[in-house]
């Protein structure tokens, strides 16, 4: 018998069909990915398993959980099976657990609610549970709060919540995607533990093509609502028959065709010499002034014309904190920055208002990045500002134009609203007006991270062609490793304020020398590297 | 992504089925039309009197009846209405004018001295009993609907400068800022250009709400004898006139009690329902 079988299944939303003729069916003690774009429906598909769809909204067909039909359940017996036969974990382990309750009572709850258990029983399951999720107990005590946990071993505790009943399901929804690579690794590998040995069918969620490729048995692949291919893993991915599937899998893998050429050094673009960024922290003793806590210590390095060089490192790592301080967004506490030679900004002095024109930002979320009061035109013209002689009309309406069109958009757009725009035309809004002064420099903070692949995949090319074409160097600073791998020439792997390990993008993924840089490499999802341990 | 998302006409729409919003706009707009129309007419002159008339109840020539000096109720109403909402509008205006932008440069500089000392100083406003100070201020500078607005004012401060400092702050560290200050804009000019219109609705549903307290503010004011003084009637010195005479003339305490009641309830109906049409997650959930 499936764990769950979903036939048939259309779902509307005040009269908007998001969800139509679904089809899917788990195993008991396997594991299916579910792999769509945003707005594909594969959240709704979870919502609906658990019937916690939002108000407004109908479905049709039929979702069996363990031969149990939801169709004919009332609100209590659906209550009853969320969380005894269905688990779920979800994307943000920062909030999805309760800021003021210990994770012991936390875990210890799913079972009282859903057993006869008495308080201590329960805690005894909760222990039992955090082990099963590798937390210890000399380690992580009942009653310690989620603030002591990383962002990890809080997931942890969502996944034992999940399990604590030994439910049938558990679907998975982005589990990993608000985690870094070396702890996406772990909390993967115990997801696939936990489901061979407890037997539980998993479903998960994802829109990244090789977290499933290594995981999951089956695939289902969805898009507008609908599943466009299924079938077991190794087949979907030896034979690729649907375009649709064609397309993901080429813009997860995709590497933008870029002129490589090699610049007698000159004077570099950017060089940072010695930087140090200190935050202060909150003060303990109110005799004894806090050390300040050291965010970036004495990164160095130099950016020459026309190369992009990438930042990685994982979150807390200070890769961030390093952008705001080559912007001068934060004063330095030590080092200096050049661009093109001349002083920018040093420890106590700058930043210098003439060289800011020769740098610009784009920033990850297409969302926050815009004045939503504005129109494009407004906001694209911002950095003109910076310009002793700002260009006026016809002559501004030109370079507002141009800009819009170097970036793939027409004329036309100047005159919308930024909520007229999806976020890969908004991300390309922003590139636009980092550009509209011609910068030397483009700082990308995780500009592709929000984009679907595809949508990431056309941004990459545009980057790439935009840097051949208007010479423009890119520090691009990332996360993920194989978009840093596909667009730069150079890289820096950053840990704790310091840079470890830096040298050519290729070389330093291919033969890591630092450990570091080995464990991220390693812990780094690839279709190829998915697929090669399969076959 | 905020309510820009909604266009003028869908925020028509939306008020349009927001029944709490319609009833608080009607009951204010009558009462600012009441008071408009007593520049131009008023059934009877408010400050003639007529003793032979003293106490009349309501009936069909004085339609509110008349007070222990044979004045007529519904024109005084009318006129009072001119005064309390002219004292009230001038009031909150003085707040909103001095207190936003003290909350803007505040949160600005966060962390600061100007930031410490601005906000410290709004603490001890906050302190004082205010219609205690404002009975010393207006003790002080001698009565009258001046002094009245100044007292009132001094208390809206503190409210819109915390306000505008709280929403500034978490403006502060959007994207678009970051990017605004990438471009070199400086503080003043992103504070003008990209804080103060994000926060503009919050400003309009907290004017709505000081709007009422100080209705209030003015009628406690005027009842204790130190808001407009005579001849201009007040509904809070009708309201004091009435005390004695409960028993024998209650219509001279209940009219101005109700416009007063009706008044205040008006605005912080349309307050609360101006705070659900900005907030698009609370439109969505009304749906």
């Amino acid at each position: 018998m499936s764990a769950l079988s979903v036939s048939n299944l259309r779902v509307d939303i005040h009269g908007k069909t998001v969800l139509h003729d679904l089809d899917l069916d788990l195993q008991p003690g396997s594991i299916l990915g579910v792999v769509g774009e945003s707005g594909s429906g594969k959240s709704m598909t979870a919502l609906s398993v658990m019937q916690l769809l939002p108000r407004g909204s109908n479905w049709s067909g039929s979702i069996t959980v363990a031969g149990n039909d939801l169709g004919s359940m009332e609100e209590d017996a659906l209550c009853q099976m969320r969380g005894r036969d269905v688990g779920m974990v979800f994307q943000e382990p920062m909030t999805a657990l309760n800021p003021v309750r210990t994770i012991g009572d936390q875990v210890a709850e799913t079972v009282m609610v859903h057993t006869s258990a008495g308080r201590r029983e329960a805690k005894a399951v909760a222990r039992a549970m955090l082990n099963r999720v590798g937390l210890r107990e000399d380690r992580f005590p009942l009653d310690r709060y989620p603030h002591d946990l990383s962002g990890g071993q809080r997931q942890r505790v969502v996944i034992a919540q999940a399990i604590a009943l030994r439910p049938k399901i558990l679907i998975a929804d982005e589990p990993t995607t608000a985690l870094d690579v070396t702890t996406q690794a772990q909390i993967l590998d115990l997801l696939k533990q936990l489901v061979r040995e407890e037997g539980m069918g998993l479903m998960l969620i994802t829109h990244d093509l090789a977290v499933v490729a290594g995981l999951a048995d089956h695939i289902a692949i969805l898009k507008d609502g609908a599943v466009v291919e299924a079938g077991p893993t190794r087949e979907i991915f030896r034979s690729v028959r649907h375009p649709y599937t064609r397309a993901l899998l080429s813009a997860s893998a995709h590497v933008p065709k870029r002129k490589r050429r090699t610049e007698p050094a000159v004077t570099p673009v950017l060089s940072v010499s010695d930087v140090v960024r200190d935050y202060p922290q909150p003060r303990r003793s109110l005799f004894v002034r806090p050390q300040p806590f050291r965010a970036v210590d004495r990164v160095g390095f130099e950016i020459f014309h026309g190369e992009n060089i990438g930042l990685v490192g994982e979150s807390g790592c200070g890769k961030s904190t390093l952008a705001r301080a080559i912007l001068a967004l934060d004063p330095l506490q030590g080092g200096e920055i050049r661009l093109n030679g001349k002083l920018f900004s040093s420890a106590g002095d700058g930043p210098h208002p003439e060289l800011r024109a020769r740098m610009q930002v784009v920033f990850q979320d297409p969302y926050g990045s815009f004045n939503p009061r504005h129109k494009v035109r407004r906001l694209v013209a911002e950095p003109f500002h910076l310009l002793k002689e700002r260009p006026q009309g016809a002559d501004l309406d030109r370079r507002i134009h141009r800009a819009l069109e170097e970036v793939g958009l027409v004329p036309g757009d100047a005159d919308k609203y930024i909520h007229e725009f999806s976020g890969g035309q908004r991300q390309r809004i922003a590139i636009a007006r980092a550009l509209i002064i011609e910068p030397a420099l483009i700082v990308l903070d995780e500009a592709v991270s929000a984009l679907d692949v595809s949508i990431r995949a056309q941004v990459l090319d545009l980057l790439a062609g935009l840097s051949d074409r208007l010479d423009i160097s890119y520090l691009f600073i990332s996360h993920d490793l194989s978009v840093v791998r596909a667009i730069t020439d150079r890289v820096l792997v950053m840990k704790e304020g310091k840079i470890v390990e830096q040298g050519d993008t290729e070389t330093v993924f291919r033969n890591p020398e630092h450990p570091y840089t080995r464990s991220l490499v390693a812990a780094t999802p690839t279709l190829d590297k998915a697929l090669e341990t399969d076959a | 992504m905020t309510m820009t998302a909604t266009t003028d006409r869908g925020f028509l729409r939306a008020a349009l089925g927001h029944p709490a919003f319609i009833a608080g706009f009607v009951l204010s707009a009558f009462f600012v039309l009441l008071a408009l129309v007593s520049f131009l007419w008023t059934p009877f002159d408010p400050a003639q009197l007529d003793i032979p008339q003293k106490l009349q109840p309501p009936s069909l020539e004085h339609w509110f009846g008349t007070d222990h000096f044979g004045r007529d109720m519904f024109s005084m109403i009318m006129v009072g209405a001119r005064v309390s909402i002219a004292v009230a509008f001038v009031a909150v205006g003085v707040g909103m004018v001095l207190g936003v932008p003290l909350g803007l440069y505040a949160a600005a500089h966060r962390g600061s001295l100007i930031d410490e000392v601005v906000m410290r100083g709004n603490d001890l406003v906050f302190a004082f009993p205010s219609l205690l100070l404002a009975i010393m201020i207006t003790a002080v500078f001698g009565p009258g609907a001046i002094n009245a607005i100044i007292a009132i004012g001094i208390f809206n401060i503190p409210v819109f400068a915390r306000l505008a400092r709280g929403a500034a702050l978490s403006l502060w560290t959007r994207d678009y800022v970051l990017a605004a200050r990438v471009a070199g804009k400086g503080k003043a000019r992103i504070s003008l250009e990209h804080i103060l219109p994000n926060i503009g609705n919050l400003l309009i549903v907290q004017g709505t709400i000081q709007f009422s307290l100080a209705i209030l503010a003015e009628a406690a004011l005027a009842y204790v004898g130190l808001g407009a003084q005579p001849p201009l009637p007040s509904w809070g010195r009708m309201l004091a006139d009435a005390q004695t005479l409960i028993s024998l003339a209650p219509h001279m305490a209940l009219f101005p009690g109700f416009a007063i009641i009706i008044t205040v309830l008006g605005l912080n109906l349309m307050g609360d329902g101006l705070r659900d049409l900005f907030d698009p997650k609370l439109r969505r959930d009304r749906t």
